[in-house]
């Protein structure tokens, strides 16, 4: 299954070369840094490709990854029903510029996994037909799985009914 | 039959409180409030096996008008707590409410910022049962618990309170 990856990786440098920042690989499997405003282009292409298209949107979720520049990470993993090759793609996103162009143009499957990458890290996409949350309330103030949220919550923060 | 022994002379005599009480603790009917794995213990409990019926809990009725004890059977959520006290609002008295399970009692497994600590920080309970998930007969024995306190109160005062009878 390498080749293969390898052949789709070539390709993916072909066409979009100064959006591809990163190739880096472990233990086979391939993760492609990839330019923020070029994610919903980029996977279009890998869906559409004629001989591995990636038509499964295995999943996309965030990273807090804690660093001063470019503190989260939106990771999309696409697998290839028909080959069987899985490739991730990551796109980094600054604090101050949290917005992030969606796929679900592309991969109609993102639409859930989108909302909750915004409910817990506030990760907003722009182009999402529902962007609002998934898991918290809707009036919720804080991002859940950001690293500077505690992890038994704030109290007071959800109210409860009255006894 | 049972009741023929006390019908010598044709009536019986009792209290109305303790006729009222053995009539309500003898029909329990549940408002299954199941919300994760111990909704399937709950529904156990209900199968020919461990027959929740024979304990006058004859159907599951998922209408709050209709049903007396609520069993909350599950981890309850702070976004499902608004919802779950709805429904608890909306059960006529006499109402009655079993925690069911380790999550329902004190949160269970669950110490994060999204889960409850206790349906009794929001609902008055009656009955805590433990288990994770309790066994259908654990239950069953919760019930028999709330079958016995309800034996103790006082229903004819009829303004929802309830004092408990003396023990003897």
């Amino acid at each position: 299954m390498d080749e293969m990856l390898e052949k789709v990786v070539v390709k993916l440098r072909e066409d979009f070369a100064d959006a591809i920042l990163d190739v880096s690989e472990f233990r086979g499997d391939i993760t492609v840094l990839v330019r923020r405003d070029k994610i919903a282009e980029i996977t279009k292409f890998l869906r559409d490709l004629p001989d591995c298209p990636f038509n499964l949107i295995e999943d996309v979720c965030g990273v807090d990854r804690l660093e001063r520049k470019e503190r989260f990470e939106v990771v999309y993993h696409l697998f290839s029903l028909e080959k069987k090759v899985r490739i991730c793609l990551k796109v980094r996103v600054d604090e101050a510029e949290l917005r992030v162009p969606t796929v679900t143009g592309v991969f109609p499957g993102a639409n859930w996994h989108e909302r909750e990458t915004y409910d817990m890290y506030g990760i907003v996409f722009d182009g999402h037909p529902d962007m609002r949350r998934v898991y918290m309330p809707e009036d919720y103030e804080h991002f859940p799985m950001r690293k500077d949220f505690p992890l038994l919550g704030i109290p007071g923060s959800i109210k409860l009914p009255r006894q | 039959m049972g009741l023929e022994s006390l019908l010598k002379e044709g009536f019986f005599t009792s209290r109305v409180d303790a006729l009222l009480n053995w009539c309500q603790r003898n029909s329990l009917w549940p408002m299954p409030m199941g919300l994760s794995c111990c909704a399937i213990e709950l529904m156990s409990a209900g199968d020919p096996r461990h027959d929740i019926a024979r304990f006058g809990s004859e159907v599951m009725r998922f209408s709050p008008r209709q049903s007396d004890v609520m069993i909350v059977a599950g981890t309850v959520t702070y976004k499902m707590a608004k919802v779950v006290r709805k429904i608890y609002d909306q059960m006529s008295e006499p109402r009655w409410v079993i925690a069911m399970g380790a999550c329902a009692s004190s949160g269970g497994m669950f110490r994060s910022y999204s889960v409850v600590q206790g349906v009794d920080l929001f609902l008055p309970v009656d009955i805590f049962v433990s288990g994770c998930p309790p066994r259908p007969d654990n239950l069953l024995h919760g019930l028999m618990e709330l079958q016995k306190k309800i034996e103790r109160e006082h229903s004819v005062i009829g303004d929802g309170s309830k004092l408990s009878l003396p023990l003897n």
